[in-house]
């Protein structure tokens, strides 16, 4: 007779395999890092630049605008020819921007590589900027800017930003006047700054074959040439340590529910306790079983959903917190994400519950490695940080030796409720 | 091509299992047959609430979730107007253990009084994040009702209002799982590192003895067809005007849902399409338009919205719309335009055989839609579309007396321009 109530036998974790790239340095000096597999007739790739800024202040408006505008026309092609283009191969080009680097990616089947390779090519050292797609982007954004701004968690997201990292590009805000000053001069210098061979890093993924390699190291390396010598200063950057922590409340008369978010700076990658700390977080706040979404959401019903995350950056790193509640509840919530960290600093986590963490962590790092376009990911986002893959060796390792009194001493440092930027939006 | 094996127990369920050695990882995928179509009209949003209680506790198996994350998993569902589907991802040496929280919340609940507490608070929190507290997030509750009189279509998954979610009660929900939550109304679907062999019999081991209760055939009532064109405006608060068109359209059976999808993708599928290309760039009447299909099994709605920009009228930004719409019907689509939807389609297809999980719920969905071997045969079904058929398709569909249009105006932009 089945017993149900029996668990089945449970089987350790292992199995990461991770997939080491080929290196290869094109004719301009281009680093290529490139990750095979046969699986799929696909092929990504990315095109990660550093972001350049203005010597006086950074403004990472530009970057996003230059990294949208750049596909809008060519002196061979206009905006439409290169969009039907893309399209019409099945492909997608995509730009993407984070505060310390701006990538365009495109994800195409193999067989069309030497069809779209040219076409990104052009973009890359011919983009026009023209100044009507400068105007169609302004227009577009302020619009949607305007709804965005009717979003309480948006408001205090960009409120959060502000008062956690000061003028700079993490505490940059999008504003209509920012949007209005965006102008092609500017734009067009910081492509010819940012968008050279120097500046950039090409990850390579999927069905590479011998002809793809051929069409690469033409393409991205013997035709595309450093054009300038870079202005390439030391980053001048200046974050604040010392932020204001008194809660900032905006009142919004008609909301239903408030948007909470807390947070403060903290660790980047290259910091010994950066797993220890994320380990921290997916216990605090950061998965479904986390302590406090099971009091706030499981237990008390005050939210669809309450995450946290440990973000890292360049320059700097951050915890945060954030979550929508019913208005009549929000104080409330306040009160129960402080007792949370209270309890994290002052009682030991028991073992189970250290166990589960761990479980579920490592269980999530093995899910992560989908194809072999999340291998590439992986690597990325090590390689972009200064690492190595023998980053997730150690990571693994800190998830298997974590212990209470490790986590109580991180909690004491990183959860202090005092320490936090707290920002309201909403009704209380 | 995802090949996959089929099999059935005695009890009804049917199963289906995909082989993908390229990962350590599986799925566990279980859609049940049971969407918000089925509910009573006075205690709608009820399949999603019943979604919420199955992550309360099974018979013998007090916390599903935390015993899934200490051997590694993770999960999620969600419910829609058709189905209600459960999965799974885990390191594929733990499938068993998937198997055995899957195979008891078939069996039976713990019917928690404190969950329905919980979970109904939290749905009301999830209405109101989703539905009210952001700009034009009410839209499916008006445009639904406005474009369905008849058919259950009518009303959002999430409800109709947060006082059918008050009033849901233990005994309703106890009778939802009766009624619905039986073998022969599921589909499990693993995918993954896995071996077929292996998995029969485990599956066997959890599932067999589960008894069956057949689920009453649907028997829904259908809408007529529109005979007049159908509009509402309201005054909200919102920063900028908004107009929705819905049209009424084909089931997911029908050969024209596939010339209508790849209408949708003409108009508004990536920066070349015509709606974007035409009134976003050239004409600059719009900043934000799209077109989509909504991939309803019984008859769907085929949808047109977008936003104008500043100081554009509506009734003109609506006009454009209609012209994009006229010209389908008009002109032939050129041969090169129609092979790049085609094209796109086809590469799409290749990219959602990446994620197991997309494979595992997608098996699942062909599967209740009567097979799925007809998951890797979409592409052909698409290939075969002529320019004439997006023609005919068109004119029928986008007719006035077809179309229900909503629009949002902004109160503040009224009382600037009043």
């Amino acid at each position: 007779m089945l017993d149900r109530a029996q668990a089945p036998q449970s089987h350790d974790i292992q199995g990461m395999k991770l997939v080491h790239p080929e290196h290869m340095v094109l004719d301009n000096g281009l680093p290529v890092y490139i990750f095979r597999s046969q699986d799929q007739p696909l092929v990504k790739a990315e095109f990660v630049f550093k972001n350049k800024f203005g010597v006086e202040s950074e403004d990472p408006l530009r970057n996003t605008a230059l990294s949208a505008l750049m596909k809008e026309g060519t002196s061979r092609m206009t905006s439409a020819q290169i969009a039907e283009a893309v399209d019409y191969y099945g492909a997608f080009l995509m730009p993407e921007f984070s505060f310390d680097h701006t990538s365009y990616t495109l994800y195409t089947l193999n067989k069309y590589v030497p069809q779209i390779l040219p076409l990104v090519y052009d973009i890359l050292v011919d983009a026009q900027l023209p100044d009507h797609e400068l105007d169609n982007f302004k227009r577009t954004n302020r619009q949607s800017l305007q709804i965005s701004l009717e979003k309480n968690d948006f408001v205090a997201k960009q409120l959060f930003y502000k008062t956690l990292f000061g003028n700079n590009r993490y505490g940059a805000v999008v504003t209509d006047e920012g949007l209005s000053a965006l102008n092609r001069r500017d734009l067009a210098e910081l492509y010819t700054q940012q968008i050279q061979p120097e500046n950039c890093t090409l990850f390579l993924s999927g069905n590479i074959t011998a002809d793809v390699i051929r069409e690469v190291s033409n393409y991205c390396g013997s035709k595309w040439k450093n054009t300038t010598v870079s202005k390439s200063v030391e980053s001048k950057i200046q974050i604040a340590n010392a932020y204001h922590t008194e809660l900032q409340f905006q009142e919004r008369p008609d909301a239903v529910q408030s948007a909470i978010r807390l947070g403060r700076q903290s660790l980047r990658r290259t910091d010994p306790d950066f797993p220890a700390l994320q380990f921290l977080n997916t216990l605090f706040a950061g998965y479904f079983g986390s302590r406090l979404m099971r009091n706030i959401r499981e237990d008390k019903g005050y939210t669809y959903g309450i995450g946290s995350s440990a973000v890292t950056f360049e320059h700097t790193g951050m915890l945060v917190i954030s979550t929508q509640v019913g208005t009549d509840v929000t104080a409330a919530t306040l009160q129960e994400i402080q007792k949370e960290m209270n309890l994290l600093q002052t009682e030991l986590v028991g073992v189970e519950e250290i166990n589960l963490v761990k479980n579920y962590m490592l269980g999530a790092m093995l899910g992560s490695l989908e194809s072999i376009f999340s291998h590439a990911d992986k690597f990325k986002a090590v390689h972009l940080s200064g690492l190595d893959l023998n980053y997730y060796a150690y990571y693994t390792k800190v998830l298997h030796e974590m212990d209470a009194e490790k986590l109580k001493a991180m909690a004491q440092k990183y959860l202090q409720y005092e320490d936090m930027v707290k920002v309201v939006v909403g009704k209380m | 091509m995802v090949n996959y094996s089929k099999f059935v127990l005695a009890n009804g369920l049917r199963v289906l299992v995909h082989e993908d050695h390229t990962t350590p990882m599986a799925c566990v995928n279980v859609l049940y047959d049971v969407g918000a179509r089925d509910e009573d009209p006075e205690r709608t949003g009820f399949a999603h609430l019943f979604e919420h209680l199955m992550f309360g506790g099974s018979v013998n198996i007090p916390n599903y979730d935390e015993v899934l994350q200490q051997v590694g998993g993770e999960n999620n569902a969600f419910t829609s107007n058709d189905i209600t589907n459960y999965y799974i991802t885990l390191p594929a040496v733990n499938l068993e253990t998937a198997l055995w929280l899957e195979s008891d919340r078939m069996l039976s609940l713990a019917f928690s009084e404190q969950s329905l507490e919980v979970q109904r608070q939290v749905v009301i929190e999830e209405f109101k994040q989703r539905y009210l507290n952001q700009p034009y997030g009410d839209v499916w509750l008006k445009l639904r009702p406005l474009a369905y009189k008849a058919h259950p279509y009518r009303w959002a998954t999430i409800g109709k209002n947060i006082e059918h979610i008050e009033q849901a009660t233990m005994e309703e929900v106890k009778q939802f799982f009766e009624t619905f939550y039986q073998p022969s109304n599921a589909i499990l679907v693993i995918a993954g590192d896995v071996k077929v062999e292996e998995v029969k019999a485990l599956v066997e081991k959890w599932f067999a003895t589960i008894p069956d209760h057949p689920v009453k055939k649907r028997s829904l009532p259908q809408e007529s067809p529109q005979l007049a064109a159908r509009r509402e405006s309201v005054e909200a608060d919102v920063p900028v005007d908004s107009i929705y068109i819905a049209f009424h359209g084909p089931d997911r059976h029908h050969d024209d849902y596939y010339t209508l999808d790849l209408v949708s993708d003409l108009l508004s599928r990536g920066s070349s399409s015509r709606l974007y290309r035409a009134l976003v760039k050239e004409q600059q009447l719009f900043v934000d338009v799209n077109a989509y299909l909504m991939g309803s099994v019984d008859t769907n709605l085929f949808v047109v919205e977008g936003k104008p920009s500043e100081g554009v009228d509506v009734a003109q930004a609506e006009q454009a719309l209609w012209e994009q719409l006229d010209r389908l019907k008009t002109e032939l689509v050129g041969e090169k335009e129609l092979e790049k939807v085609k094209n796109k389609v086809e590469s799409t297809m290749v990219f959602a055989e990446l994620s197991i999980l997309d494979k595992a719920m997608n098996l699942a969905y062909f599967e209740l839609l009567g097979d799925a071997n007809a998951y890797n045969t979409e592409v052909a079904k698409y290939a075969v579309i002529s320019n004439s058929d997006i023609q005919r398709v068109s004119a029928e569909i986008f007719r006035a007396e077809n179309s229900s249009t909503l629009i949002y105006h902004a109160k503040n932009q009224e009382a600037h321009v009043g």
